[in-house]
Formats: C-alpha cells, sequence, structure tokens
C-alpha cells in the first residue's frame, strides 16, 4: 500500500512535469492530437475518388507506408533503453524493413502491369 | 548546445518533408497515369525518414555505446537489421507470383503489425529499469518507492497500451488472414477461439492487463507480468477476430487490417512523440478505413457489422452441396457455350472471386483474344468486392495482359448489359443476384449489383447451384434467358477455348 501512495504521488508530479517540457508551452499530447486531427482529414480527402483499378496497389502502398514504424524502432536500439529493449527493437526494424521494401517493390511491380499495358496500346 | 538544437530542427523539417511526400504519393497513387510516380514518392519519403533518423541518433550521441552496460555498437546491429530485412522484403516481393498477392499484402502488413507491437514493448524494459532505480533511491532513505509507466505522462502509458494492443491483433489477424488466402486455413474457430463471447473475455483481459501494467505495476515483476498477459492476450484475440471471417469477405478483412496497421504505427507516435509516426499512420489508418467503407457499401454490410466481426462463414467456403431447390435451371456445356459466343458480337465477362480461386485470369484472356479476332466487342464488368481483396481482379486481369480499358466499374456498365448479347459470370454469384434490385426483404436489398440479366443471354459459369457468402439464392440461375454451365472456372474456359477453336 506504501509503495502504491508513493507511486501515486511520483506519477501525479511527472505526469504535469515531463509531458510538457518537449514543445515549448504544450504538452505533446496537444500538439500530437492536433497532428492527428489534420492528417485524419488529409488522408480521407485524398483517398475518396480512388478508382477501384487501383485499389490493390492503393492497399499495398499505404501498407509500405505503414512500416514507417522503422523510424520508432531506430529510437529503441538508442543508448537510453536498455538491453532486452534494443533486442525488442531490432526485432521492430527487422520487421518494419521487410513491410517497407517488400511493399513498396510488390507495389511497383503491379503498376508496372499496368502501365506496361497502356503503353502498348 | 546551439548545434543539437539545429540538429533537431533540420531532422524535423526532414520528417515534414517526408509528410508531404507520403501525402502526394498516395495522391498521386490514385490515379492510373501518376500512380507509379507516387509510389516511388512516398519511398523517397521513406527513405528520407529513415536517413534523418539515423543521422539525429548519430550526431545527438544515441547509438554509442551505453557507459557501463552494454558496449555493442547499437548502430552496426540497426543497420544490419535494416539490411537483412530490406533483403528479405525484396526478396519476397520479386519472387511473389501475382495470383498469391492478397496473401503477401496480408503478410507484409502483420508485419507491420508486429513493428509496432515491438516497439511498444520495448518500453517495458526501460520502466522496469526506472522502476528499479526508483525503488533503490527510495530504500536509501528507508521508503518504499517504483515507478509506472504512467510516470511519464498517461497519454504514454495509454499510447503503449494502444501500440502493443492494435500491433498484436494486427499481426496474428494478418496471419491468420495470410493463412486463409493462401488455403492453408479453413476453419472458423480453433477451440474457444474465434467464438464472440471469448473474443469479449480476451478484450477485457487486454484492457485490464494494460491498465494494470500503464499505471498500477510499480515494480519490475509488475510491469513483466502485467505486459507479457496484455501481449498474449492481444495476440490472441488477433486470432480470435480473423478466424470466423469467410473466405469471400476477405476484402473487407484486409482493408480492415490495413487500417489497423496504420493505426497501431499512429499510436507509436504518440509514444515516441514523434509527428512523422502520427502523420503516416493515420493516413494508412484513414485510407484503410475508407476502403473498408466502400468495401462494406459493396457488400451491403454495416461498418459495425464488420468491426465486430463474425462476418458469417455460412456458405463461402464449405456450403457446396445445397442446392436451394432450384427447379427450371437450364445447363449448358462448352461446345454450346462456344457456339453461343461465336455467334456474339458483344461479350461482357464477369469475374469473381471463383475466377481467383480457379487461377482462370490467363484463360479468360485467351478466350477474349479469341473473340477479338472474331470481331468480337470483348468487356469486363468488375463489381467492387469481387475477389479476394480490394480491385484484386484488376490486378488479376492485368496479370494476364488484360488492357483496363476494357475493365469497367458497375456504374459504366450497368446500362449497356441490355445491348449486349452474352454475358459470361465467371465464379461470381451475390454480386449479380437480382434479388438485390427486385426483392425489399432480402437480405442484399439495396446492394449494388452488376444488371448482367439484362443481357440476351447470361451464361453463368459456377462450381455448383449453392448459394454465395450472403447464403442466399439467386434467381438469376434460373431465368429466362440464362444457362448454367457446372464446372471449375479454369477448366470450363480451356473446353470452350477448344470447342470454339473447332468450330
Amino acid at each position: 500500500m506504501n509503495l502504491f501512495l508513493a507511486v501515486a504521488a511520483q506519477a501525479a508530479e511527472a505526469a504535469s512535469a515531463p509531458a510538457a517540457q518537449e514543445s515549448g508551452n504544450l504538452p505533446f499530447l496537444i500538439v500530437g492530437l492536433w497532428v492527428l486531427l489534420l492528417s485524419i482529414f488529409v488522408g480521407f480527402e485524398v483517398i475518396q475518388k480512388v478508382p477501384p483499378t487501383l485499389h490493390t496497389p492503393l492497399m499495398s502502398g499505404s501498407n509500405a507506408i505503414s512500416g514507417i514504424t522503422i523510424v520508432g524502432s531506430l529510437y529503441c536500439v538508442g543508448n537510453d533503453y536498455p538491453l532486452s529493449a534494443g533486442i525488442l527493437g531490432l526485432i521492430a526494424i527487422l520487421c518494419a524493413m521487410i513491410n517497407v521494401v517488400g511493399g513498396f517493390v510488390v507495389t511497383d511491380r503491379m503498376l508496372g502491369m499496368f502501365s506496361a499495358k497502356g503503353g502498348k496500346k | 548546445m546551439l548545434a543539437m538544437i539545429s540538429m533537431t530542427s533540420v531532422v524535423e523539417l526532414a520528417y515534414m518533408a517526408s509528410s508531404l511526400l507520403f501525402i502526394l504519393g498516395i495522391l498521386k497513387l490514385g490515379k492510373v497515369k501518376t500512380s507509379k510516380q507516387g509510389n516511388l514518392w512516398a519511398a523517397y519519403g521513406m527513405a528520407l525518414a529513415i536517413g534523418a533518423t539515423m543521422l539525429l541518433l548519430i550526431t545527438r550521441g544515441d547509438w554509442d555505446p551505453r557507459p557501463g552496460e552494454w558496449a555493442y555498437q547499437s548502430h552496426a546491429l540497426a543497420i544490419g537489421a535494416m539490411v537483412l530485412g530490406s533483403a528479405i522484403g525484396w526478396w519476397l516481393a520479386v519472387k511473389v507470383p501475382m495470383t498469391s498477392m492478397p496473401e503477401f499484402v496480408a503478410f507484409f502488413n502483420g508485419l507491420g503489425g508486429a513493428a509496432s507491437m515491438f516497439v511498444g514493448l520495448a518500453e517495458v524494459p526501460r520502466a522496469v529499469e526506472l522502476a528499479e532505480k526508483a525503488a533503490e533511491e527510495a530504500a536509501k532513505k528507508g521508503e518504499v518507492g517504483g515507478w509506472t509507466m504512467s510516470g511519464s505522462g498517461a497519454d504514454f502509458a495509454i499510447a503503449v497500451m494502444l501500440a502493443v494492443i492494435i500491433g498484436a491483433v494486427t499481426l496474428t489477424g494478418s496471419l491468420v488472414a495470410y493463412a486463409k488466402l493462401a488455403g492453408k486455413l479453413n476453419k472458423s474457430r480453433i477451440g474457444p477461439l474465434g467464438s464472440q463471447g471469448f473474443n469479449i473475455v480476451l478484450g477485457a483481459v487486454c484492457i485490464g492487463a494494460g491498465a494494470w501494467g500503464g499505471f498500477f505495476a510499480a515494480d519490475p515483476m509488475g510491469l513483466w507480468v502485467s505486459n507479457g498477459l496484455l501481449t498474449l492476450g492481444a495476440l490472441l484475440l488477433g486470432f480470435g477476430l480473423t478466424l470466423p471471417i469467410g473466405g469471400a469477405d476477405m476484402p473487407v478483412a484486409i482493408a480492415l487490417l490495413n487500417s489497423y496497421s496504420g493505426i497501431a504505427g499512429m499510436t507509436t507516435g504518440f509514444i515516441l512523440r514523434n509527428n512523422l509516426l502520427i502523420v503516416a499512420g493515420s493516413l494508412v489508418g484513414a485510407s484503410g478505413i475508407i476502403l473498408t467503407q466502400i468495401m462494406c457499401k459493396a457488400m451491403n454490410r454495416s461498418l459495425t457489422n464488420v468491426l465486430v466481426g463474425g462476418m458469417g462463414e455460412s456458405a463461402g467456403g464449405g456450403g457446396g452441396s445445397k442446392d436451394e431447390g432450384y427447379t427450371k435451371v437450364k445447363s449448358t456445356s462448352a461446345e454450346e457455350l462456344a457456339a453461343v459466343l461465336d455467334a456474339a458480337t458483344s461479350v461482357i465477362f464477369v469475374p469473381g472471386y471463383g475466377l481467383a480461386v480457379a487461377q482462370a485470369q490467363h484463360k479468360v484472356r485467351e478466350l477474349a483474344g479469341l473473340l477479338e479476332k472474331k470481331g468480337c466487342q470483348v468487356r469486363y464488368a468488375i463489381h467492387p468486392v469481387a475477389g479476394r481483396m480490394p480491385g484484386h481482379m484488376n490486378i488479376l486481369l492485368a496479370e494476364a495482359d488484360v488492357p483496363y480499358e476494357q475493365l469497367y466499374e458497375l456504374d459504366r456498365i450497368n446500362d449497356d448489359f441490355k445491348n449486349t448479347d452474352v454475358v459470361v459470370v465467371l465464379g461470381a454469384n451475390d454480386v449479380c443476384n437480382p434479388a438485390a434490385t427486385n426483392d425489399p426483404k432480402s437480405p442484399i436489398a439495396g446492394m449494388p449489383v452488376l444488371t448482367v440479366w439484362d443481357a440476351r443471354t447470361v451464361v453463368v459459369v459456377k462450381r455448383s447451384l449453392a448459394s454465395g457468402y450472403a447464403g442466399i439464392r439467386n434467381e438469376l440461375f434460373q431465368m429466362d434467358n440464362s444457362l448454367m454451365f457446372l464446372a471449375d472456372a479454369k477448366k470450363a474456359l480451356e473446353d470452350t477455348i477448344t470447342e470454339l477453336k473447332a468450330l
């Protein structure tokens, strides 16, 4: 119970402090939510009118973009993480990199078939 | 210090540029002419993001060996993992035949989810370390102390929990989708996995363990156990949510899983406080949701119905024996089909799931080529949910050298059926069921369908008279102008080609 109280006090103290240092006066959460809101809107707008012919390439292309976690996993092998986190980070790098490279190359192959046909006609 | 700040800013600017490249890339990807360039732009965006991150980590000293504890060269290992991953990804992407594209997109997608899950989990050892330190310091003062993840902010703790849950669900869900698409799995349940009730239990376990691990576990043991439980629960949940989905419903499932992998990436952005991850992740999340919606609309299902899962397996895969009591079905043969096609001046092919399963796309192209030589107009009508993933038919037919000018969407071709001599339905069912327009009580009432019955003659090539995934009878099969050719699509087309050449 003591542990619990100590933690609660420390958490309350910490919750107000470190988050606010990140970007000036605004805590990152607020900045992040702004970015999130606007990107979702952009995402909806950009994809709304894609012809069905391109649904599969669009999906595998955006799938490759979801491998952006590669950036996150690179941070995890940094030295402010302990060794075991670094190992998880390395696995994440491997997974994300397969996703990124595989996704973009596969999409390129698919689209190559479309444009080859368009050219011949 | 000044140099530090400017390096951070430079990297932020690079992230901004790569966000822009992603957005423009997706925008260009959505138009046939620029799609290849769009994909390339998105790839440049990714390369820029990776390069900038490495630059930041190296200059900031993040990749220097950790003092006193682990002296390995993390940059060497990180680059090694990147090279290995790229090689595997490249090799897979080049090697995959176009017909197994859906399952490989599912597979890659699962890896994206896995990466997000691991990034979330990497925070656990760090929290454990902080908890140990805090306990030591408190012990010096004779107190009891600890550290919870929420000590780094409640948003941080929630983001870690969500990244692990969504990443894990994406991973195992995609693996199930992969196995189903590759035909290696057709069960809808494994033990309790796959039942709605068990999914709710698993969901509760995840939220409980996540709350424990994020806000209450303050000692190493608690952190390990709670997050271990969270991971296990979420992995099982991914299985449970995807198992009940039938083969013909995969377009919705894949689009949704694609969206999940984006959302998982977005949550890691909140863990690492990185805007680029949020932008890229939510772009993918939004695109997946939109595709899911398009698929739902085309299948006449509500999004909640899909989100809850449990789309009927009932007849999608196995129900081959029911003949639904059709009374006046007229059967036909390859010989008759060849004669009908020989006399036609306009033909529309309607490919469906059955064509994908039989992998008959090259045969369709061959038959179409023969007909075109005779001066017949050939077109293809593509329903939005035909096939095993969104747009799957277009890819399959493109692979078989069908010019995409001959592929018509539902809206563009429905009015033309009445001026068409012959429509050949290849392994499609519900997408051309007249009940959708005629019978307001039908479960698929209002679903947009291809009005193939307007054509002079409809030939339905199908393995049996069984119903499709909607589980309803199709009056098309016994209309006056329709002929049933009960056979595997590939076999039927081969025979018809032989007959047509003999004529």
